[in-house]
């Protein structure tokens, strides 16, 4: 049987702030899912299943909490699927709920993804002690930062590039009235002069820790073709591999490579760099982007910094990327990487509002997790998939 | 035009303790390789991968991380992970193979219940705000369930005691089973009463482990088994949580799947019943006949690995297809409190297509 | 001797919940000793409030008193409580239906194991100290007084948020190959282990190659000095930090390892720290010796030349 089409007809996500302290986790995922079905002129009754992705649940302090809020997220009675894929999970959640429409066993399906960090602190979640090693790291920044210095000595990359693209992706952030952080007046030289915390990543080219929801409906052919400017599924791709292994490539792992391979394949995409319009890829630390840049395949091996240097990620550049300001101007973990997915489908519906890439036709959602082994990434199009 | 996606392959390892990490790579790497053996598939056959497991029961975030190293996942591989039973991982793999992108899967399930108090981890199931500040007691919370059927004149403590009695004799024979041996309904109604009304062998034993099956679509499974169990319908549904909220005596979830899978035919069912009582609901609502063999393996009352416990019982339901003495089988998970998520998996010897 | 290395950890948080306004307004009136329901479209009054309709999907704004009286339901007895429930003596869960609603909700019920029947009436007891929280009640017991008429609402803040801790204790071990390693270090040795098919050795050893998913085998003794690979200078405090900052973490690839190991770097101005910088470990006094990596306080520069960037290119 060949793929069911698929598009995105919903798209909604809550205002993400450090603390929603006016919202439970259900207000929270509601907030989302309600502007969700608006978007898609839909109830909950036209909905056949519901997929929900959320990061590890000791942030909340809930196990399974998809069982508490399945009432309150229009599930009862219907399929409920919770998806847990580490930080790539927002993504990996769009993923499955498209496998539901592209495998023809449902019409329209809910995909909700979200995470109340508030409830806890995160980096308390990811260094809960194991016993007989060494806590050295110090959390995700201080997990990411060794490999990020790996990057630099790799590629020969000057060391104000980091700052280039944090300041880029707040200045993006300003026209997203979603956004957690709104600070005008970042710079590349506020960036630079922000406290270092894990040398070479300093405070400003860090994600912040938000309270956050993200919704997408997915909807069949039908569905689709009824309403205004759905976002085509055009290809979809997961990949994972280790965390440590011996001679693993942890600056540009292959799990990455491997799965923009088969995504630029299957969405018939030869030259990425040329026939992708725009790109929301998973940056929590701003070196990311040019080490995802050659990763996804935009640039050479080493010379992905020299694109964000010259601004060709810009809003206004040659292949802008992060237009909604990023996951460095809001990070609800459990559903960045749906974020990612949500934007690339605003932007090929034309309904990106202030951070419209004009002429969008193709987008990359991108997200990744755990140490750089879990990727999850697909292409959307203003035109349905052809074949 | 549809696929058909058969189970071909099933490996299972159980204990009441596990003493290894809580990772439980160490059960995965011979489970993997009973996987290929019984399929001749190698992990380069394999096209997708797709496991369920808990963080609340390993006690760390992101422990299904490592699991990944029991398949030799560089290459890479094409995965994702539920955090739910295992079933719904199978679930996700079916869906993947029916879309065309993979021919095969290997889904599987681990954890290690017994390295915290199960019955009191569970309590952070409930609702975070109303019920997990008081510590309910997943088992405490059965009973209630179990007394409202007894009050209700719906089942007895005879009948309570015969489903234990005949899972208890049936495990005798189960290599996997953590608690086995039956002796008889009078005895057992003999034995003290633990969380009032339900006696201890009305209650799964605490168990760890980790089970893996292997799916293919097509020719791919005429391929790897003599007999492929072909699935003929799969389903599952949610309940609300809210004990208020939802008849406790019957489980709507389960009767719906059962009818979008289709029940007709079924000759042997492994239900995944946690509690005695439990069996009871759920042969009503699955609409199963007194003719239909429940749980020849024994079932989650001699052994109920959760995260895999689901899982296992397609995959026993389908070694019944596979050995020739069922044409129709049944496996059915659950999750969540008092059966408040449900699956149904539906398999024949006879493919649709 | 057991096959495996095992140590208690406890997970612990005191999490902060903001309940929204439905549940706020629940935990409001129970510490003013009001038990509300919340009236669905279909006109069923449930307790606690469901904070969305099941069927308009509407937030509840429809709240009734019920209570404090009420019909137990279904109950269980608890022999063996577990840490953190209600009482820590054996006592019965209860499903009450409160007057005035349609459903019942789980509560403990404090009375004789004897005494209890399905039916019989019962009534709050309030908690001395009410927070605005489920706790507010400490229990419910048999009714023995005319009970009391709902209290007008009182004029404190309303509930906002409820702090809900949550601690686990659980037995983590360790694999058995991961066993072998940190025994070896209570013996002042690090020990890898090859993998079979890709000859590759690993340190930790591991349960399973990432590579070739077989578990690594043939024990390796490896040396003391390594390679800095790569690393970072954590500068930031945090919840639960063992180590104050400033200080390196490493990636220290060992003399005849392929796999480099997580360290921390001293006896050198951390921004001295180099990538290809030669390293050997400082263990502490043997008596402080144990099962862990923390036997090795920390590695220290040998003073060797760096090392070539091509011998660890690999390993980043």
């Amino acid at each position: 049987m060949s793929k069911q089409p698929a598009a995105v007809v919903g798209i909604g996500q809550t205002h993400h702030r450090a603390k929603r302290e006016d919202v439970s986790m259900a207000g929270l995922c509601r907030e989302a899912i309600d502007r969700a079905l608006v978007d898609a002129d839909m109830t909950f009754d036209d909905i056949d299943a519901v997929v929900v992705g959320k990061a590890p649940d000791l942030f909340e302090g809930v196990m399974m909490p998809e069982l508490f809020l399945a009432e309150a997220i229009g599930a009862v009675g219907k399929p409920l699927l919770r998806v847990h894929t580490a930080g790539s999970v927002g993504g990996s959640t769009a993923i499955v709920a498209a496998s539901l429409v592209q495998s023809g066993v449902h019409k329209r399906v809910l995909s909700v993804a979200f995470e109340k960090q508030s409830e806890s602190n995160a980096m308390w979640a990811l260094s809960v002690p194991v016993p007989f090693i060494m806590p050295v790291h110090a959390g995700a920044g201080g997990y990411f930062a060794p490999h990020v210095r790996s990057y630099i000595r790799r590629s020969g990359a000057p060391s104000n590039i980091g700052a280039i693209v944090a300041a880029k992706d707040r200045q993006n952030a300003l026209k997203n009235p979603y956004a957690h952080l709104k600070n005008p007046g970042t710079t590349v030289e506020s960036v630079l002069a922000s406290q270092m915390l894990w040398d070479p990543i300093r405070y400003d080219e860090t994600c912040p820790s938000s309270d956050g929801a993200c919704a997408l409906v997915i909807a069949d052919a039908d569905t689709a073709a009824s309403i205004d400017s759905p976002a085509w599924i055009h290809a979809t791709a997961m990949r994972s591999e280790p965390t440590t292994a011996s001679e693993r490539d942890q600056v540009n792992p292959r799990a990455g490579r491997d799965a923009a391979a088969q995504l630029w394949k299957q969405a018939g995409i030869t030259d990425p760099r040329r026939e992708i319009d725009c790109a929301e890829i998973y940056v929590p630390f701003s070196w990311f982007e040019p080490m995802w840049l050659e990763n996804l395949g935009f640039a050479e091996e080493g010379s992905g910094w020299r694109l964000s240097e010259a601004g060709v990620t810009a809003l206004g550049g040659d292949l802008p990327v992060n237009m909604s300001g990023g996951v460095l101007s809001s990070n609800p973990i459990g559903a960045s990487g749906m974020l990612r997915f949500a934007e690339a489908a605003l932007q090929v519906r034309g309904r990106a509002g202030e951070h419209q890439v004009d002429g969008a036709r193709r987008a990359l959602g991108h997200a990744y997790g755990g140490g750089s082994q879990f990727f999850a990434m697909w292409v959307v199009g203003a035109e349905p998939p052809p074949g | 035009m549809t696929r058909d996606v058969a189970v071909v392959g099933f490996a299972q390892r159980q204990m009441k303790e596990f003493d290894g990490s809580p990772t439980c790579v160490e059960l995965l790497v011979p489970i993997f390789q009973e996987c290929y053996d019984q399929t001749g598939f190698t992990r380069h056959d394999i096209g997708f991968w797709c496991s369920g497991s808990s963080d609340y029961l390993a006690g760390r975030s992101f422990s299904f991380v490592s699991a990944v190293d029991a398949i030799g996942a560089l290459p890479p591989v094409n995965e994702s992970h539920v955090e739910m039973d295992a079933a719904w991982a199978l679930y996700e793999a079916w869906l993947k193979i029916r879309t065309g992108e993979i021919d095969t899967a290997i889904v599987y399930g681990f954890g290690k219940a017994s390295a915290s108090t199960l019955r009191r981890t569970l309590a952070l199931q409930l609702d975070p705000y109303t019920m997990t500040p008081l510590w309910p007691d997943t088992v405490s919370i059965a009973a209630l369930q179990a007394r409202l059927g007894l009050d209700a004149g719906l089942w007895d403590e005879k009948a309570l005691a015969e489903v234990a009695q005949r899972s208890l004799s049936d495990a005798e024979s189960n290599e996997h089973a953590v608690r086995r041996g039956g002796s008889s309904v009078e005895q057992l109604l003999d034995r003290a009463l633990y969380a009032d009304p339900l006696r201890k062998h009305d209650i799964a034993p605490v168990s760890d482990g980790a089970a893996a099956i292997v799916l293919a679509a097509d020719d791919r499974a005429r391929a790897a088994s003599d007999r492929p169990a072909w699935i003929t319908g799969i389903a599952h549904h949610i309940d609300p949580l809210h004990l208020g909220a939802r008849d406790l005596t019957t489980s709507a979830s389960a009767r719906r799947s059962a009818r979008a899978a289709g029940t007709t035919g079924v000759q042997v069912a492994e239900l995944h019943a946690p509690f005695s009582h439990q069996e009871l609901i759920l042969r009503t609502a699955l609409e199963l006949g007194p003719d239909v063999v429940i749980n020849p393996s024994g079932g989650a009352l001699t052994s109920n690995p959760l995260f895999t416990a689901g899982l296992n019982r397609i995959g026993e339901a389908a070694r019944r297809i596979w050995d020739g003495s069922a044409d129709s089988a049944l496996g059915h998970a659950t999750s969540g409190p008092v059966l408040q998520q449900n699956l149904v998996c539906t398999m024949s010897s006879e493919s649709n297509l | 001797m057991s096959r495996t290395l095992s140590q208690p950890v406890t997970v612990a948080f005191d999490y902060t919940r903001s309940t929204g306004p439905v549940l706020g307004n629940f935990f409001s009136c129970l510490r003013d000793r009001v038990i509300v329901g919340g009236r669905t479209s279909s006109g069923a009054v449930l307790v606690p409030p469901l904070e969305y309709d099941p069927v308009t999907h509407q937030a509840t704004t429809d709240f009734v008193p019920v209570g404090p009286g009420g019909v137990l339901t279904s109950w269980t007895w608890v022999p063996e409580p577990v840490l953190g429930q209600p009482f820590d003596r054996p006592f019965a869960w209860a499903l009450v239906t409160f007057d005035g609603a349609d459903a019942p909700m789980l509560l403990a019920l404090d009375a004789d194991y004897g005494s209890i029947r399905t039916g019989m009436r019962v009534s709050v007891r309030w908690a001395d100290e009410r927070t605005g929280a489920i706790t507010d009640i400490a229990c419910v017991e048999a009714e023995v007084e005319v009970r009391e008429a709902p209290r007008p609402r009182s004029q404190s803040t309303p509930v906002t948020g409820i702090v809900t801790p949550v601690s686990l204790d659980y037995l983590y071990a360790a694999s058995p190959e991961e066993s072998a390693f940190f025994s070896a270090l209570a013996q002042g040795r690090i020990i890898g282990q090859r993998c079979p098919v890709c000859h590759h050795v690993y340190v930790p050893p591991r349960g399973a190659c990432p590579v070739d998913g077989v578990p690594t085998m043939d024990a390796v003794e490896l040396a003391h000095t390594g390679t800095v690979t790569t690393f970072c200078i954590v500068n930031v405090p945090f919840l639960g930090q063992k180590i104050a900052p400033p200080y390196v973490a490493a990636y220290v690839l060992l003399d005849g390892a392929d796999i480099a190991i997580q360290h921390l770097v001293q006896g050198i101005a951390a921004d001295e720290v180099r990538m290809g910088m030669r390293v050997e470990a400082v263990w502490r006094p043997r008596e402080e010796w144990g099962t862990t990596i923390e036997n090795i306080a920390h590695f220290r520069p040998t003073g060797e030349p760096d090392a070539d960037y091509e011998t660890y290119r690999r390993h980043l």
